[in-house]
């Protein structure tokens, strides 16, 4: 994996990221809004396992951090789940366009 | 031209792809197999990158876990194959174009970049030192966040129970 | 009780009554308002006479000559360290004098008030009026500072305003109301910009340190104040014909008398009270205050008022002789009283020999307080017998009003000038001031007291004697409350008696001792001339005749234009409504109307509404719009970080 220069993997998780931000933006159901997030969580884990692996070997940072971020995801995920549930039976629709009563 | 860089851009194709087509794609249920797909590939990398333990984690928390959710609660909530209106075009051009001036801007920065690594001896990121380092209580320990994180996954639970719980009344 | 403290009980007392009557008003009955407002009154004019006796014949005098003392003075607004606005009471001759006239009409005018105004609706708020007036008038007579006379100048507006409008049913009593407030406020304009001019010259607003600097010879004030002038008079006496104007329009002269005889409207014992003793002689009280400054540094002022003063008195008079109403006949005899006591000012002078004219002002004030409440309190007897205020309505009533007639014969020959009644001493000294010094004024003042003695008579004739109406003894009566013969008895004996008191020896322009020259000779004229207005007036008006109509109609457009005031009133509607209101008024009314209120404010608030309906389409509730604005501000500003550091 020397070979590989570290910009080609910072280049693979931005354009994961900006591809997740392009679904979030775009995205009407909000599973797929879910869907879209775990996109950006992952592209910033491959970042910091880059990092680590490239430029700080000595360390275990990186892999603490992306530790907590798959648990926290995890957490998030659930609780978004239950969420989205709550709504559906609530407004009978998760269309993220139908759930817009907080405004003026 | 070592076997495993052909192996890691053949891997980054397949994630872009799958990546592009979880969010391109107009049924649920296909986004939910891309998605899948996807995670496995960046499992993949980790596992190129020598850092098998997360690549387990991976595999086991996000596409055990994570997906699998993803997948109950789409037949939770709508019958799957549903297709969903699309946005307005304008809304689609705006998006489109912010995200590419994002990526265009990131990458020139990320190519501009001299990074230097520190050439200092490795240590060899297995379960073993990753469980010492996270249980220590010294300098550079984890333990605190340790137990945070393990409340944090407690109120979790416990809050989206309380959330998706059907209340006594319906 | 120490002099001082009965001094300021003189003033509270009357503003505590007032705060008591108006407050808890509605939880007294009538006649106990009455009751405690006669009370408050009559404790606050035996204090006065006190006060009077301790200020006159114990500390008073210093060296031979009245000075002022200073009851309490304290700061209450100040501007910088030479002006401030002080708050204070000081007796003086003349504050001392007022002290007595006010609170001792006043207390008169409570008691008659009993009786007269009995069975009225709001007794209890008729009350505190008077209180608040009384309180009004005894503050502006003892100020020390020239604000403070002016706060309470104010106050004392208000409080006529209050009681000439009391019958607020009736439209002319509102009209009247606002008439007196308007003239008085319009005249306080000048009186403020005097104030003014005079605190900007001499850098204070004290009335004594103003007479001090404005009068000692060499001082610098004088000099900067008197060095420009302007259309031939000096600043200074600018300034003070501005403050004149003030007191011109609270005492009536001409050209602002017009509200004196539409006043006659509020209830009579009101008008015996304000119109008679106390208010209308504030201007006369200010021209005294100031009168050092007036007499020394700006005589050329003191002969305008004096002109002023004649002029109003002859004019006056002239009217009075054709008014139909009683009490305007009163109210113009009024006019032409007051204008005499200006005259008499504006004759005076500085120094030995030339101040008669002020003593003989404020003897005049003082006997005229008498003899005019008196008469104004008669008219409300007879007012009160007829029901009309008409004199055709009237006519031999002397049989059924038999104390009311005498009293009311008093006071006509004492405001006649025969002696030995109070009004012959006080007139015969103006006259003899005028003649010393100023002899057309001097005639003016002959000629003017024959008319008046006329139209006395006239009044009196066609009042008591000359049976011509139908009211007959059966119908009217005699009030046989003591309540409104009383004050008319004792108001009777001091315009009899009180032309005996040696004024000259108290009340001077210095505060020494002044004789006033009594000269049998020069006395007998005026007499005389009065005498034969008295003759002329029993010729026409003792008996029923045909004269005077015979007279009326061949000066008929004398007699017209007299009738009618001289029109003054209709020039003065026709100046304000055709040209100041559609010259001024109709154009600032559409300024207001469509320019400021259309552009400014309803320009201003339609435009903040279209913004804000253009800004809130922004708060859609998607979260996605949220999430693009959001990047695009990051995008935004990392490339300025870029574009800052690289």
């Amino acid at each position: 994996m020397e070979q590989v220069p570290l910009t080609h993997v910072l280049i693979l998780s931005s354009i994961l990221f900006f591809l997740g931000i392009f679904g979030f933006f775009t995205r009407r159901n909000l599973i797929t809004v879910l869907m879209s997030i775990e996109l950006i969580l992952n592209s910033v884990n491959i970042n910091f396992v880059a990092f680590n692996r490239y430029l700080y070997p000595h360390q275990l940072e990186g892999v603490f951090f992306t530790l907590f971020i798959i648990t926290i995801a995890a957490a998030e995920v659930s609780l978004a789940i239950a969420i989205i549930i709550n709504l559906y039976r609530r407004f009978n629709t998760i269309d993220i366009d139908d759930t817009n009563t907080m405004k003026y | 031209m070592s076997a495993s860089t052909i192996i890691f851009y053949i891997l980054s194709a397949l994630i872009v792809t799958f990546g592009a087509l979880t969010v391109f794609t107009k049924r649920i249920f296909r986004a939910a197999i891309f998605l899948l797909l996807t995670l496995i590939g960046i499992a993949g990398i980790y596992i190129l990158m020598e850092m098998q333990f997360i690549a387990a984690l991976q595999i086991v928390v996000y596409v055990g876990g994570i997906v699998v959710l993803i997948i109950f609660s789409i037949f939770l909530t709508s019958s799957g194959k549903e297709k969903v209106n699309p946005h307005t075009a304008v809304r689609i051009f705006t998006s489109a174009l912010l995200a590419a001036c994002g990526m265009i801007f990131s990458i020139w920065i990320i190519s501009t970049h001299t990074f230097t690594p520190a050439g200092i001896t490795p240590i060899d990121p297995s379960v073993r030192n990753i469980g010492l380092q996270l249980l220590s209580y010294k300098d550079f320990g984890y333990v605190f966040p340790f137990e945070v994180v393990s409340i944090l996954l407690l109120a979790a639970l416990v809050g989206s129970i309380v959330i998706a719980m059907k209340s006594k009344k319906q | 009780m120490s002099y001082d403290l009965s001094s300021e009980i003189i003033l509270f007392l009357p503003l505590l009554s007032f705060l008591l009557l108006s407050i808890f008003g509605k939880r007294i009955k009538p006649e106990i308002s009455g009751i405690i407002g006669t009370m408050v009154l009559s404790i606050t004019a035996i204090l006065a006479v006190y006060v009077a006796y301790g200020y006159f014949f114990e500390f008073g005098k210093v060296g031979g000559v009245y000075v002022k003392h200073i009851v309490t003075q304290f700061s209450w607004l100040r501007f910088n360290e030479n002006l401030s606005i002080d708050m204070g009471i000081v007796l003086d001759p003349i504050s001392v004098m007022m002290l007595i006239v006010i609170s001792f009409v006043s207390a008169m005018v409570h008691l008659y008030s009993l009786s007269y105004m009995k069975g009225e609706d709001r007794f209890t708020m008729y009350y505190a009026y008077l209180s608040l007036f009384s309180f009004s008038m005894l503050g502006l007579v003892v100020a020390v500072n020239l604000f403070q006379m002016y706060m309470f100048w104010e106050l004392v507006g208000i409080s006529s305003f209050l009681l000439i409008g009391f019958y607020f049913t009736k439209p002319s009593a509102i009209a009247a109301a606002k008439k007196a407030f308007i003239v008085t406020r319009f005249a306080d304009l000048g009186f403020l910009i005097g104030i003014l001019m005079l605190s900007f010259g001499a850098k204070t607003l004290d009335f004594f340190v103003l007479i001090e600097r404005l009068t000692v010879p060499g001082s610098p004030y004088i000099a900067a104040f008197t060095g420009t002038s302007f259309l031939g008079l000096s600043t200074l006496s600018w300034a003070l014909l501005l403050v004149f104007a003030g007191g011109a329009g609270k005492s009536a002269m001409f050209p602002l008398h017009i509200w004196l005889p539409d006043a006659m409207e509020g209830p009579t014992p009101v008008s015996a009270l304000i119109h008679a003793a106390t208010m209308v002689v504030a201007g006369v009280f200010l021209v005294a205050r100031l009168f050092p400054i007036f007499a020394i540094s700006a005589p050329d002022a003191l002969h305008i008022i004096a002109y002023v003063g004649a002029f109003t008195a002859l004019f006056a008079a002239v009217i009075a002789c054709t008014q139909t109403d009683i009490k305007r006949v009163l109210a113009y005899s009024t006019i032409s009283q007051i204008a005499y006591m200006i005259f008499a000012l504006g004759v005076a002078g500085w120094g030995e020999g030339k101040d008669e004219g002020f003593t003989a002002s404020m003897f005049h004030l003082f006997t005229h307080a008498f003899f005019k409440a008196l008469l104004f309190l008669g008219a409300g007897a007879v007012i009160h017998a007829v029901h009309s205020n008409e004199m055709k309505d009237m006519g031999g009533l002397r049989k059924s009003l038999p104390i009311t007639h005498i009293t009311f014969l008093l006071a006509c020959l004492a405001i006649a000038g025969i002696p030995p009644f109070a009004g012959f001493f006080s007139k015969e000294a103006i006259l003899s001031a005028a003649y010393q010094n100023n002899l057309p004024i001097f005639y003016v003042g002959v000629l003017t007291s024959g008319i008046t003695a006329f139209y006395m008579f006239r009044l009196y004739f066609r009042i008591f004697w000359n049976k011509l109406a139908v009211h007959q003894a059966g119908h009217s009566h005699e009030s046989h409350t003591w309540a409104m013969n009383i004050p008319l008895i004792i108001l009777a004996t001091g315009a009899v008696f009180a032309g005996l008191i040696p004024f000259g020896s108290f009340v001077s322009a210095q505060g020494n001792a002044v004789v006033l020259p009594f000269n049998l000779m020069f006395s007998v004229g005026p007499v005389l001339v009065g005498l034969l207005g008295i003759t002329i007036a029993y010729v026409l008006y003792g008996k029923k005749s045909e004269l005077p109509a015979k007279i009326s109609d061949s000066v008929s457009i004398l007699y017209r234009s007299a009738y009618h005031k001289f029109y003054i009133d209709e020039i003065y509607l026709f100046v304000t409504k055709h040209i100041l209101f559609n010259l001024i008024g109709r154009p600032s009314a559409w300024f207001d109307k469509n320019v400021v209120n259309g552009i400014m404010i309803n320009g201003s608030a339609t435009s903040t509404v279209m913004l804000s309906g253009a800004i809130k389409k922004m708060q859609s509730g998607r979260l996605q719009t949220y999430a693009m604005f959001f990047l695009g501000g990051v995008l935004i500003l990392a490339a300025l970080l870029v574009i800052k550091f690289i």
